[in-house]
């Protein structure tokens, strides 16, 4: 069994509110370093306040959010980036007056070892043909590429992508599937929220599942097709 | 007498300049409000008070301390900053998340105090400020006769708007303000300090205004009332370039200057009210400005 205080990101009884809607009630999980994890749920079950709460990006937030053993939970979400975790936001934000070149090195380099802008345009070559395009004038896919390209080089090793194969064609996920698992290997740890969870199982290590703003099981990648009815019936599909 | 179109040369030329002049104001005003609005959410209408208070810093540092205009134009825009600085910490800073009617509201009411406390003061009869002797002259072009003053004040706003808008478009201070405009949150997660920023931006949209104050000064008496009788106008030149459009603010100044200019010449009856006039045929069939992006 793991030891969790080696857990890279520890997130435990964390809730969030929107104003006066409590979304999260307590959620508990961990990801350890160089791991993939998928937060797997419903629609509104929290995923994305899950990922937005971690990043700082809700105001009203509680419980505890360690990375590198740094409570996180009363930061602000520009100290947070700093510290090395980043996010690519379920939709996309990509910058309409920023061109694909803007938009790619906006993000500061919040600690060194990030990948040469080279490196990940080898990854997306697709996005060093279109540097000069308005970011709003991509595809879907293109904008997801870069949504995700534009935080492998700030050095941040904690990525946070918020259902990056939503809404594209088969090919592409099939692409962004190699990604992930290229920057695995590259040594990144990566929280990843997804709804197709036959695409998580190609690229994760385990799989939380949250509902109604809690975590309700934890099952490892090789696991998933033993526990395939459960899931589904988690998942109601 | 030379004459275009039956119309004196020199009269023609004399109010094109004029034109250009006020042109040059309302570019200066309207870019500082269109970066303030885009980014801060705020119509900042204590903007024509901040005006006059560049103007009134440079007249009371000339009078009382003997700093002369160079010393002016480089101060009083830091000066005012640093008091709509405070302002925006203490008061703007909590009205963002809230309808732009409130920012609105509190920065009228804020020009208005200040306004009252310049007028309690000095009164409102306004105080000359001499045209800096490096300045002083003209040149006479054969056509007209151009002060020397007045070409310095179209140059140096030229420049000062080209300077801002290559700044906002071209550099990556920019992009961040681009960014931050469209999806602050955002920005601010990727490491950006937002706040500090949003404070910076509006301590230089506010010097924008002081640093047009000091070089009103020496065409325009210095007189508490001199940014609320342009601010309206400034107003104007805001909602037909497009709220929040930088390039917008800085043409659509420049040409409805010259457009009043030349109101005066063939129509002068219509030259206090061209511009509103222009405002709202924008208005009804452009809404969001002639350099306006979506509604
Ligand atoms: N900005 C917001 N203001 C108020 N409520 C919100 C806001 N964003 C999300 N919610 C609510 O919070 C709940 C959780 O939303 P969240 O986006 O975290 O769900 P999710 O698990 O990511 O769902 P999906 O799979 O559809 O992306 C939902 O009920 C949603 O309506
Ligand atoms: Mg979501």
């Amino acid at each position: 069994m793991r030891n969790d205080n080696g857990a890279l990101l520890k997130v435990d009884g964390l809730e969030a509110w929107y104003g006066e809607s409590h979304i999260l009630h307590g959620m508990k999980f961990d990801v350890h370093q160089g791991e993939v994890v998928t937060l797997l749920g419903r629609n509104g079950a929290g995923k994305s306040t899950t990922m937005r709460s971690i990043m700082g990006m809700v105001a009203k937030r509680k419980g505890s959010v360690t990375f590198e053993g740094t409570e996180t939970i009363a930061m602000n979400s520009n100290k947070i980036a700093r510290l090395g975790v980043a996010l690519c936001p379920e939709e996309r934000g990509i910058f309409a007056s920023l061109n694909v070149k803007e938009n790619m090195v906006l993000p500061p380099v919040v600690k060194p070892g990030g990948l040469p802008l080279s490196e990940v345009y080898d990854l997306f070559p697709r996005l060093a043909e279109r540097a000069n395009s308005q970011g709003t004038k991509l595809s879907g896919g293109e904008q997801q590429m870069l949504a995700i390209a534009r935080i492998l080089r700030t050095g941040a090793t904690m990525l946070l992508l918020d259902e990056p194969t939503e809404g594209l064609a088969p090919v592409i996920v099939q692409h962004i599937g190699d990604i992930i698992r290229k920057l695995k290997e590259r040594g990144f740890t990566i929280l990843l929220v997804e709804q197709n969870f036959h695409f998580a199982a190609t690229v994760a290590d385990r799989h939380y599942v949250v509902e109604h703003g809690h975590v309700i099981d934890m099952i490892p990648n090789a696991e998933l097709q033993a526990n395939m009815g459960k899931l589904k019936g988690y998942l109601g599909v | 007498m030379m004459t275009l179109f039956g119309i004196p040369t020199a009269a023609l030329f004399g109010q094109l300049l004029l034109g250009l002049i006020n042109g040059a104001f309302y570019a200066m005003l309207s870019l500082g409000l269109a970066l303030i609005f885009g980014l801060l959410n705020i119509i900042n209408f204590s903007h024509g008070a901040q005006y006059m208070m560049g103007a009134f810093v440079a007249w009371l540092g000339l009078t009382y301390l003997g700093a002369n205009y160079w010393v002016a134009l480089a101060l009083a825009p830091v000066i005012v900053a640093a008091f709509g600085i405070v302002l925006e910490r203490t008061m703007l800073s909590r009205l963002y998340k809230l309808d732009h009617l409130y920012g609105l509201l509190l920065t009228f009411g804020l020009a208005l105090i200040i306004e009252g406390f310049f007028r309690q003061l000095y009164g409102i009869s306004g105080m000359p400020y001499a045209v800096p002797k490096e300045l002083a002259g003209g040149w006479n072009l054969g056509f007209m006769y151009l002060p020397i003053y007045r070409a310095w004040v179209v140059f140096a706003s030229l420049v000062l708007c080209i300077g801002t808008w290559l700044l906002i478009e071209k550099t990556k201070l920019g992009a961040y303000l681009r960014a931050a405009t469209e999806n602050p949150a955002l920005v601010q997660a990727f490491g950006i300090n937002v706040p500090v920023m949003i404070t910076l931006t509006y301590g230089f949209g506010v010097a924008l205004a002081a640093f047009a104050g000091v070089l009103a000064a020496p065409i325009y008496s210095v007189n508490p009332l001199m940014g609320s009788n342009l601010i309206i106008v400034v107003f104007a030149v805001v909602v037909i370039g497009g709220m929040g459009s930088i390039m917008g603010s800085i043409v659509t100044g420049f040409m409805l200057g010259i457009l009043e200019g030349l109101t005066k010449v063939v129509y002068p009856e219509a030259a206090g009210t061209v511009i509103f006039m222009v405002m709202v045929i924008v208005l009804l069939i452009k809404p969001a400005g002639l350099f306006g992006k979506g509604a």
